[in-house]
């Protein structure tokens, strides 16, 4: 019970303490979203829990040569999920690497007074609704229009400079580039709108102090600016490829979903989300295992990003504020 | 304004001194909207003449700002920010140096020059700023109401550092302490807001000897605004 402060105020004083109904509805409300953060942990671990334990007969059998494999054939029970890492791998990176610079160009623009500030909401917009374009949209978008455009220029490259690895083949039809492509375009809302919050979040009297200093607009953006919002950037990064990594539909109508290990961005690929979504409607009780195991892998792989992302940002922010030394 | 000698600008809120004294730069010309009528000369020169650059006025003339506003980088790359800026390629250590002892913070940081600038105090970050403003030894310096986020006792450091830097800067300053301006500035300018025409226009009430500006000044204006009558 708490201690009554009632007999030491002035007697027209209308303060009085928190009500019992006050109290309880506090202990209540603190209670209620414990509840909720709680029940979001536990769907995570049980997710988790419910896939390990699917995969765990094929993770017995197959153990380290699933990730090394580089055979998929379900006739003859044969599962590796090699090419689909590298495909998950290098597809995510290239995209990160188009959209990245991209993105982070859109938010320079957008945020550094080079355009009127109502031109600047529209261009805004229209960048972000890229992002609600539904991923089939963009895949068909990529077999009827991407691939088709591509593919003379693509098989000229491949023609004259086929002797550098990244153009060995030709470009048949679905292939590493245009997924990488289509996928760089789905990540660039998220990357553009992540780094234009961090750079519109660099105060203004930093701005003002380059200026001051006499620094041109770009020696500002490149010396003040962009350093002062790296975290946020890199964090928009880390975003743009975690959603790269997990893309699913664009990537196995455009990748060409076959098991190969190649640096030629002409080459079909496949990825993991890809591999699953292919294979799920088909397969058996030891495949269904196996695709819990692909699963896995998948999830690890986009949990590490993250790990690694949140790690590096949070020393890179200490390190800015001049928390550590 | 004379050459090493320290102007201040004073007058109520809304007046237009720090806005009169980021016109020195051309600081304003990063405000959308704003506009400039007259002339600004700077070693006979008008810097606000079409072919003038004013990023290269500001290389020239220096700025420190009301709110202390170093870098996110190491103390070091702060100060040597301008110049790298101006393609300074010799003794960028020793300049860096000079800068900060010449702001009297050298030995507070010789030894952390790897820190954060942001992880020094208030007046430590502002006497940081100072020392990035004088690395490329500009000819004049302006402060807009350098001490207005500090405290007294970083407040009397920058005076003291003020005048210092009087012997080598032409400085201006925008002050609302009275004080500040009697104890530093050579000549005062005393400025004034004009509301009765509906918008508000700022004027310059009264320019003069600091001493004589407040030991006797001509206009009334200025006698109510130092007795402290109105604010």
């Amino acid at each position: 019970m708490a201690i009554s402060l009632e007999g030491d105020v002035p007697s027209d004083s209308v303060a009085s303490p928190p009500s019992t109904f006050d109290i309880s509805w506090d202990r209540t409300f603190r209670g209620l979203t414990r509840f909720f953060s709680w029940m979001t942990i536990f769907l995570v671990l049980y997710i988790l829990y419910e896939i390990a334990g699917k995969a765990f007969p094929a993770v017995q059998e197959f153990g380290l040569s699933f990730v090394t494999g580089t055979t998929w054939d379900a006739n003859r029970g044969e599962f590796g999920v090699f090419p689909e890492i590298w495909g998950t791998l290098y597809s995510s990176l290239l995209a990160l690497a188009i959209g990245g610079f991209f993105g982070i160009s859109i938010a320079i623009f957008l945020t550094q007074d080079f355009l009127p500030p109502r031109l600047e909401l529209v261009f805004k917009n229209i960048v972000e609704l890229l992002a609600a374009i539904p991923s089939v949209v963009y895949g068909l978008w990529g077999i009827y229009v991407v691939i088709p455009a591509m593919r003379p220029t693509a098989n000229w490259v491949h023609e004259h400079l086929g002797w550098i690895p990244f153009f060995k083949t030709s470009l048949s039809g679905p292939g590493m580039l245009p997924a990488a492509l289509v996928l760089s375009i789905m990540v660039l809302p998220t990357i553009s709108a992540v780094s234009r919050d961090a750079l519109s979040s660099v105060p203004h009297k930093l701005k003002e102090a380059a200026f001051g200093l006499g620094a041109t607009r770009w020696e500002a953006i490149l010396g003040v600016i962009l350093p002062t919002s790296a975290t946020g950037i890199f964090g928009a990064l880390v975003l743009g490829f975690g959603r790269a990594l997990g893309e699913t539909m664009a990537l196995a109508m455009l990748v060409g979903n076959s098991n190969q290990v190649s640096l030629s961005l002409f080459s079909p690929a496949n990825t993991l989300a890809a591999l699953l979504a292919n294979n799920f409607p088909e397969a058996g009780q030891q495949e269904e295992g196996v695709l819990m195991y692909a699963a896995l892998i998948l999830m690890a792989i986009t949990l590490l990003v993250n790990l690694v992302g949140t790690a590096i940002m949070n020393r890179a922010s200490s390190h800015l504020s001049g928390e550590v030394k | 304004m004379e050459q090493g000698e320290i102007t201040a600008f004073i007058g109520p809120s809304g007046c237009g001194k720090s806005t009169a004294l980021r016109c020195l730069n051309r600081m304003n010309d990063l405000v959308r909207g704003f506009r400039f009528d007259g002339h600004v000369h700077f070693r006979g020169k008008d810097i606000y003449h079409r072919s003038v650059d004013p990023v290269a006025v500001r290389r020239y003339i220096g700025m420190v700002f009301q709110q202390p506003n170093p870098f996110a980088m190491s103390i070091y790359n702060n100060v040597a920010f301008g110049l790298r800026l101006n393609r300074v390629k010799d003794d960028i250590p020793e300049r860096v140096e000079r800068a900060l002892r010449g702001a009297a913070l050298w030995d507070e940081v010789k030894d952390k020059l790897k820190n954060s600038g942001l992880s020094l105090s208030g007046g430590q970050q502002q006497r940081l700023c100072i020392a990035r403003a004088i690395a490329t030894e500009p000819t004049v310096l302006l402060m807009d109401e350098p001490c207005s986020a500090l405290d007294p006792i970083a407040t009397r450091r920058i005076e003291e550092l003020m005048t210092e830097l009087k012997e080598k800067y032409t400085i201006a300053v925008v002050t609302h302490n009275l004080q500040q301006a009697q104890r530093v500035a050579d000549k005062t300018a005393f400025m004034y807001v004009d509301t009765t025409q509906g918008g508000r226009t700022g004027y310059l009430v009264e320019y003069e000897d600091t001493n004589r500006l407040f030991q006797d000044p001509k206009e009334e204006f200025t006698k109510q605004y130092i007795r402290g009558e109105f604010s």
